[in-house]
């Protein structure tokens, strides 16, 4: 076999890796080197480097120790059966190549995923040993983010807990039957037990120590899973019925949506599309209208149906519960004006703060939310009532977004 | 018309006094026009004549100029975007809080919005300069020393370097900008002023492995460059070593996408299509008798019996002493189905209400290491509520597919007696609806020979939220769990 330089490794790494979507480095516990040896800082907000050209955030060193690998999923560009140039990294080498990028202010950490080699313990410990060797060696202080291998024991997964600020194991399919169709060696039973036993690890950690009781130091804060979409039939519904039941399992930080995108080398057992990225856009929405504005999972769209992908998916509720609306912001509560298309989190605490002093007008609303395009139909102001716009039949027709191109 | 001349583009300190000074004589924001000196000393007998007293001036008849901190806080701020109507927009602010204390409260305010969509900019500046800014290393020197060129979108460059020195604490660096320079030694941040970018190193051999990782972790099938310039302007390009592949990554991307779109999918060998047949999980469980309670664990974490394995981590089989193992059970305790923490640990009755079963049995003296500890459902059923799993009573389809399951277990521990606890329960070992509260106390004959009986479940317990109920459902449970160990021929 040809010797690569670390160039050619970097190349082959990296693009192995681009197809998880993760790429968050917050929520770290604060720390800074400023009482130690190294580099690095974590301060809550995690900091993006750089954009690629598909708009997507360069926050972390997103590499494979290795893209060997003896399993077989059809979805994934490093399968067994795959015909990729493969390389690895030694530990040293991933090692010297975060601080070279981190002292250069490139990136906030390391995310650290790899195929699986021999055995998953076996992974499992080389990538841990980067991580000890980035802590401990290097008294390194920024972000590390370990995919952990599911099949490896759950002393090796605490391990990577102990210095790695995140962990996370890819559920990758929303079904467990499509796992186990297109991933046959993935033991979707076994990826849950794992999770689990993070969610309790993770718990344990933030429990009190008991005096006389040292607790070894651990960094790992939380952990996530990605879903990708578009490489079976599963429907939107379905799909965040799982992501709702993940999050509620194993305390997830975040599940990410992976549109599935066409690679060198796919497999016959997938269809060859275009990644759908409006529908992972909207699932991204969806996703966000369950953790931050109130709608539980059955609101926005039913199981076994998919999302409008014309507009989003607060837009949509809003339109099959015309009834409830236009909601004047001057006296309407804080869940209500959540609910209403074109109001965010942050529009809608200005909203409450204004009010107090003044009956908003039209004009304050959007000098407030930075535009009242979207939310106009759906509200009353001191000034302004929709009339019969709200429940006009262009109405639906005016708010379809044409944004279908534009995201590609 | 009163002219103020500060001393350099941030003079906070300058723009302080002399606009607490404008206002203690009730000057007029449209009467003032704020410069900036570029050269110190011609302006020498300018206003003000004296910097940075931190006194609050009267304004007339006694009263003191007072502003919320948070003004000072914004004003700190907006001094620093490069807009020129900055200090007049701070000025007009402050004149109007006299009248409007609590103007600042206000986001809908033209003046208010305005400030704040100045600070929210030089907010953003900062935080691209954390980001943007791309160290060099200075070849032969040591200790290892990098230096920056970077030019900023406002006059951040103060403001955004003491994160630079929490991070690279340890390292020395200098970050320099038109505007002015920082320097870090390891110990002291020091500030010069504006330089050129011949004075920083021209390359950096890593900057050729960080654009092989740019271009690499690039989706071509995912191109978006609308998105990369909102976030990454162009503004910054110059100064970013990867931006220069930008042009041509974009250009090379439809091609890309349209070779792997049309390109035929590979075969792969028979060998792996062989392994995967042989590995396929299709969650079937054989109709044969099940020999031992591994069997009975092992099975339940394939069951498919319901739709409840979907969303629960894992089936959590009864735990304790069997018949083939020597001791058997002589009392099996049925709950209802695991919660949270069972669901995670895969063991029954772990989590709170298990701790309350585990004080009733040790107060009725039952042995748990004696005692087979099972539930009538294996599978959690529950449904999410943003973080938290709300437990659900399991209906009676589920509670049918799922005696398969207790069934088995309860032949293979054969005990003389099966304690049920709640409905649920009862319903699993009886096959009929028990109520609970008249049938506690009361042995009755099972189909399989032993005998059962019915109490409270724990959980039950810990939802009574009268203090007296709960006694007396807790001495109940702790009295039916005597009798049932007395029952089963335990107790001495």
């Amino acid at each position: 076999m040809a010797i690569l330089d670390l160039k050619r490794k970097l190349a082959i790494l990296s693009d192995a890796a681009k197809y998880d979507a993760s790429c968050a480095s917050s929520g770290a516990q604060k720390r800074n080197s400023t009482d130690g040896k190294g580099v690095g800082s974590t301060e809550g907000m995690g900091i993006c480097h750089a954009y690629a050209p598909d708009g997507r955030c360069i926050s972390l060193l997103k590499i494979l120790l290795t893209n060997f690998c003896i399993y077989d999923c059809a979805y994934c560009v490093n399968r067994v059966s795959s015909n990729v140039t493969r390389a690895r990294f030694t530990v040293k080498e991933v090692v010297d190549l975060t601080l070279n990028f981190y002292k250069r202010n490139y990136i906030e950490g390391l995310f650290l995923s790899s195929g699986v080699i021999r055995t998953g313990d076996y992974t499992m410990e080389e990538m841990v040993r980067v991580a000890k060797s980035l802590r401990l060696d290097h008294d390194f202080r920024g972000y590390i983010h370990l995919k952990l291998i599911p099949e490896a024991s759950p002393e090796l997964a605490a391990g990577a807990g102990l210095y790695a600020d995140r962990v996370s194991i890819n559920v990758e399919l929303p079904l467990d039957e499509s796992l186990a169709a297109l991933a046959p060696e993935k033991d979707a039973a076994g990826i849950k037990k794992a999770m689990g036993r993070m969610r309790l690890a993770i718990e344990d950690r933030n429990e009190p120590v008991k005096v006389g009781r040292a607790k070894p130091r651990k960094f790992a804060t939380g952990q996530s899973t990605q879903l990708i979409i578009g490489a079976d039939a599963t429907k939107d519904g379905d799909i965040l019925a799982r992501s709702a039941a993940l999050y509620g399992s194993y305390q997830l930080k975040r599940v990410y949506y992976s549109a599935f995108s066409p690679m060198a080398d796919s497999s016959a057992r997938l269809p060859l599309i275009r990644p759908p990225l409006v529908r992972e856009h909207r699932l991204y929405q969806a996703d966000w209208l369950m953790r931050f504005y109130g709608f539980s999972q059955g609101e926005i769209v039913a199981p076994g149906e998919d999302l409008d992908l014309t507009m989003d998916p607060k837009t949509a509720w809003a339109l099959r519960n015309l009834g409830d609306f236009p909601v004047d912001v001057n006296t309407a509560d804080r869940e209500t004006l959540l609910r209403t298309p074109g109001l965010g989190t942050k529009g809608v605490d200005r909203i409450l703060l204004a009010r107090i002093q003044t009956r908003l007008t039209l004009e304050d609303v959007k000098r407030v939310c930075g535009s009242v395009k979207r939310a106009k139909p759906f509200i009353v102001t001191a000034d302004w009532t929709p009339g019969a716009a709200t429940d006009g039949a262009g109405l639906r027709a005016s708010l379809v977004e044409p944004q279908q191109l534009s995201l590609f | 018309m009163r002219v103020v001349r500060l001393e350099s583009e941030i003079d906070f300190d300058g723009w302080r006094d002399a606009a607490r000074a404008l206002r203690a004589e009730g000057v007029a924001p449209e009467a003032v026009v704020w410069t900036v000196e570029r050269d110190l000393f011609e302006g020498a007998g300018s206003f003000p004549p004296h910097k940075g007293e931190g006194r609050a001036p009267e304004i007339g008849e006694g009263r003191i100029l007072k502003v919320p901190a948070a003004f000072v806080d914004l004003a700190k701020t907006v001094i620093l975007h490069r807009s020129p109507e900055r200090l007049s927009l701070l000025y007009r602010i402050l004149h109007r809080l006299e009248a409007q204390p609590k103007l600042l409260a206000n986001p809908a305010d033209v003046n208010v919005a305005k400030a704040r969509d100045m600070a929210k900019n030089v907010g953003r500046a900062i935080h691209k300069m954390h980001a943007f800014v791309r160290f060099r290393l200075v070849e032969d020197v040591t200790p290892e020393t990098f230096v920056a060129w970077f030019e900023p979108a406002h006059r951040v460059t103060e403001a955004a370097s003491p994160f630079f020195a929490r991070r690279f604490a340890n390292m020395n660096w200098s970050i320099l900008t038109p505007d002015a320079c920082v320097h870090w030694d390891r110990s002291f941040l020091t500030m010069s002023p504006g330089a050129d970018p011949a004075d920083a190193p021209s390359q950096d051999a890593q900057e050729e492995m960080w654009r092989t990782y740019y271009a690499s972790i690039f989706n071509p099938a995912r191109l978006n460059p609308v998105m990369m310039k909102q976030e990454m302007p162009k503004r910054y390009w110059r100064n970013l070593p990867e931006a220069a592949l930008i042009p041509q990554l974009i250009e090379q991307a439809q091609n890309q996408t349209d070779l792997m779109v049309t390109a035929q999918p590979t075969k792969p060998s028979e060998r792996v299509l062989k392994a995967a047949l042989r590995h396929s999980r299709d969650g079937s469980y054989g109709e044969s008798n099940l020999a031992n309670l591994e069997e009975v664990a092992a099975g339940v974490q394939v069951c498919r019996r319901c739709d409840l394995w979907r969303d629960a981590t894992q089936g959590v089989p009864g735990v304790g002493p069997a018949l083939l193992s020597g001791r058997a059970a002589n009392l099996m305790i049925v709950g209802e189905q695991p919660g949270d923490q069972e669901d995670l640990q895969g063991a029954p009755f772990v989590g709170p209400a298990g701790q309350l079963l585990a004080k009733a049995m040790a107060e009725a003296g039952v042995v748990r290491a004696q005692t087979f500890v099972t539930n009538a459902v294996k599978h959690f059923k529950h449904e999410p509520r943003g973080k938290r799993r709300i437990h659900k009573t399991p209906d009676r389809g589920e509670v049918q597919a799922c005696r398969w399951w207790l069934d088995a277990e309860r032949r293979l521990v054969a005990p003389k007696v099966i304690l049920a606890l709640g409905a649920t329960a009862g319903l699993a070992v009886f096959g009929k609806a028990v109520p609970i509260g008249q049938s506690r106390g009361q042995p009755q004959p099972l189909s399989d020979g032993g005998q059962g009986l019915v109490s409270w479940h724990p959980s039950y317990l810990l939802r009574v939220p009268d203090p007296d109920a709960k006694a007396r459902a807790y001495a109940q449970l702790v009295e039916d769990l005597k009798q049932a160990w007395t029952l089963a021929g335990e107790a001495f």
